[in-house]
């Protein structure tokens, strides 16, 4: 952390609108995400990519404070703009930061959107919750601007639809009007396009993008899809069993991966190179469930290059939290 | 006919569903799911079908597999017509093609011990030496012989689409229609099945029809694509040329909204995306 720090790749704390240190999420005593650190400035978006079950959703929740009964977190997460602790803080002080200082689209817009009120209604309930339009007729009118805005076409007669009149892709472009109504500081996305058609997906993306752009939202965008993440982000943090395992620049983190878990995510999820026998590239097995992650690095199990060594934690390598790797054998042949 | 007898004929196969009806005095509407659909499937092809939701392709694969039956037009299995035959005179096709689905966690019964799983075929044939069989099959799709004696919900999500994959195979069937088979799976995963399926497509020398919404994945598993929208199929060809060079504004869509990491790398945007899916972009402000 004392290293030289490139203003463009690593927003300086002061001015981030996101500050995650020490992050930790665990359920009794098994420990579901460890020691997660992320700084998101203005305007910046910030892929977070990993396959299912390697604690991705869970840092989301930790961060938004929306984590099940039982699980716990611990660390610090700090929102410009908000006084105190986002960790320990209660769920009052919480309800008044959610919806207003950040906001979430989720995967499913059906369960996301409440199936017995009019859709105009949901998005006029965000302001008017957080009182950013005095009364119910300005909220109303504002509603029905900002679905004009994500695209819905005819958007009067929209505000009066309910949910399940809607397209699944109308369905999201209500989720991101609501998500945007306050115009959050920061906005995150687990997986909202998995759940929609390809030509939908673009569309959504697109409206995603343009939302956080010209407001200079802060994003942290979470998917297991590389391409995605390469389409909308600047920066990523690739995750596995519940550890960042590597951070940087999009493309150079795409195109020189340094951690070996990166380096078969990313030759797996290519379809165009394949071996003499027709194959693709793959990792062996599959990821563990919470808890049986192997002691030391927690690839170690999976990885063609794993040794002794690997049996000890290892360190981070790098200038600081949003560029490095953490991995005893890394990927290229230069020790940056 | 000269021409070798093909796998699978589908000729001017529409399908209607009707609604309820809406007035006394006027007949239900009716929704056309599938419109005057058909192509042939060569003995040990791999043909894929590409298409959004909504575009007629579970309602294709239903009458394939004899689950459901077109409204006008006809289905040829090795030369058979099954599309007015009874359930009862469908036992051969139960035999001869078998299916692969989505969402192995909805398809396996969560009380079943996956020997009786993999077995359960066999037993509605009438087959014999389950056991041995069982064993076999397993081994084929990479599982322990110790799986069988657990359930589904013990297995990830790759190794209940093996579980499937075994199922399927048990009765030693020509033809393996698969529908999504890794849309719901991680990449690391979705490259094991697709490497299974590549090499038991070529090892058992089936013929191999693949529904996906991905292009990119039938590219890499089949030979020949048809591209469905709104119940027809707009265009149909070699995969690498429908891939390289499609014809239909449809196909090019699809080809071009696809994220790509490659094209990402390159400065594609989402906005560019959205451009090539739409055909045109709004660019006020959100």
């Amino acid at each position: 952390m004392t290293a030289v720090i490139d203003p463009v790749t690593s927003p300086d704390a002061e001015h981030a609108v996101l500050t995650v240190r020490g992050l930790g999420v665990t359920v009794r005593d098994v420990a579901l995400v460890r020691d997660v650190d992320l700084t998101i400035g203005p305007g910046e978006r910030v892929g977070l990519i990993g396959e299912s079950g390697s604690g991705k959703s869970m840092t989301a929740l930790g961060i938004m404070g929306l984590l099940p009964e039982d699980v716990t977190a611990t660390g610090s997460v700090r929102l410009t703009g908000v006084e105190h602790d986002l960790i320990g803080a209660d769920e009052r002080a919480l309800s008044r930061v959610r919806g207003r200082d950040v906001a979430m689209v989720f995967q499913e817009p059906m369960t996301a959107l409440n199936p017995t009120m009019r859709v105009g209604d949901q998005v006029a309930e965000a302001m008017l919750i957080h009182r950013t339009e005095p009364n119910r007729r300005a909220a109303q009118a504002s509603a029905v601007d900002r679905l004009d805005r994500v695209g819905l076409p005819d958007p009067i007669q929209a505000a009066r639809a309910y949910p399940h009149q809607l397209s699944g892709g109308q369905q999201q472009r209500v989720v991101v009007a609501i998500a945007l109504a306050n115009d959050p500081a920061l906005l995150v996305c687990d997986e909202p396009t998995t759940a929609l058609d390809v030509t939908v997906q673009a569309l959504v993306l697109d409206l995603i993008v343009r939302g956080v752009t010209a407001r200079n939202s802060a994003m942290l965008f979470i998917t297991h899809d590389l391409a995605v993440v390469a389409t909308v982000c600047q920066r990523v943090l690739v995750m596995y069993g519940g550890r960042v395992v590597e951070a940087g620049r999009v493309d150079q983190v795409f195109t020189r991966p340094r951690h070996r878990y990166t380096q078969g995510l990313i030759g797996a999820s290519d379809l165009e190179v394949v071996d003499s026998r027709g194959r693709l590239a793959t990792i062996a097995g599959s990821v563990p469930a919470a808890g049986s992650f192997p002691v030391g690095c927690v690839f170690r199990n999976r990885c063609n290059h794993s040794t002794e060594l690997c049996k000890i934690p290892p360190d981070w390598t790098g200038p600081d939290s949003a560029n490095g790797f953490a991995c005893h054998h890394p990927a290229g042949l230069s020790n940056v | 006919m000269s021409e070798p007898q093909a796998a699978i004929s589908v000729r001017d196969v529409t399908r209607n569903y009707l609604r309820s009806r809406t007035s006394l005095f006027r007949a239900a509407p009716s929704v056309h799911a599938l419109h005057r659909v058909s192509f042939d499937v060569q003995p040990g092809e791999r043909f894929g079908i590409v298409g959004e939701s909504g575009c007629g392709k579970s309602t294709l694969l239903r009458i394939l597999a004899g689950l459901d039956q077109p409204t006008s037009g006809a289905v040829l299995i090795d030369g058979t017509d099954i599309s007015r035959l009874a359930e009862r005179k469908l036992r051969f096709l139960r035999a001869r093609l078998q299916l692969v689905f989505q969402d192995p966690m909805s398809s396996l019964d969560p009380r079943m011990r996956v020997r009786d799983i993999i077995a359960e075929p066999l037993v509605a044939q009438g087959v014999g030496g389950r056991k041995e069989r069982v064993t076999e099959l397993l081994s084929a799709v990479g599982l322990q012989p110790d799986a069988a004696d657990r359930f589904p919900h013990q297995f990830s999500g790759g190794q209940r689409q093996r579980i499937s994959i075994a199922r399927a195979l048990a009765p030693r069937p020509g033809i393996l229609v698969a529908d999504e088979p890794v849309s719901a799976l991680d990449v690391s995963v979705r490259a094991q099945v697709l490497n299974l399926i590549t090499d038991l497509v070529q090892d058992l020398s089936l013929t191999l029809v693949f529904v996906s919404h991905d292009l990119s994945v039938v590219r890499h598993v089949c030979d020949r694509v048809a591209v469905m929208r709104d119940g027809q199929i707009v265009e149909t060809g070699p995969i690498q040329e429908v891939y390289e060079n499609p014809q239909h504004p449809y196909t090019r869509k699809l080809v071009s909204a696809v994220p790509n990491l490659r094209r990402a790398l390159a400065g594609t945007s989402a906005a560019d995306l959205a451009a090539a899916s739409a055909g045109f972009t709004r660019g006020e402000h959100v």
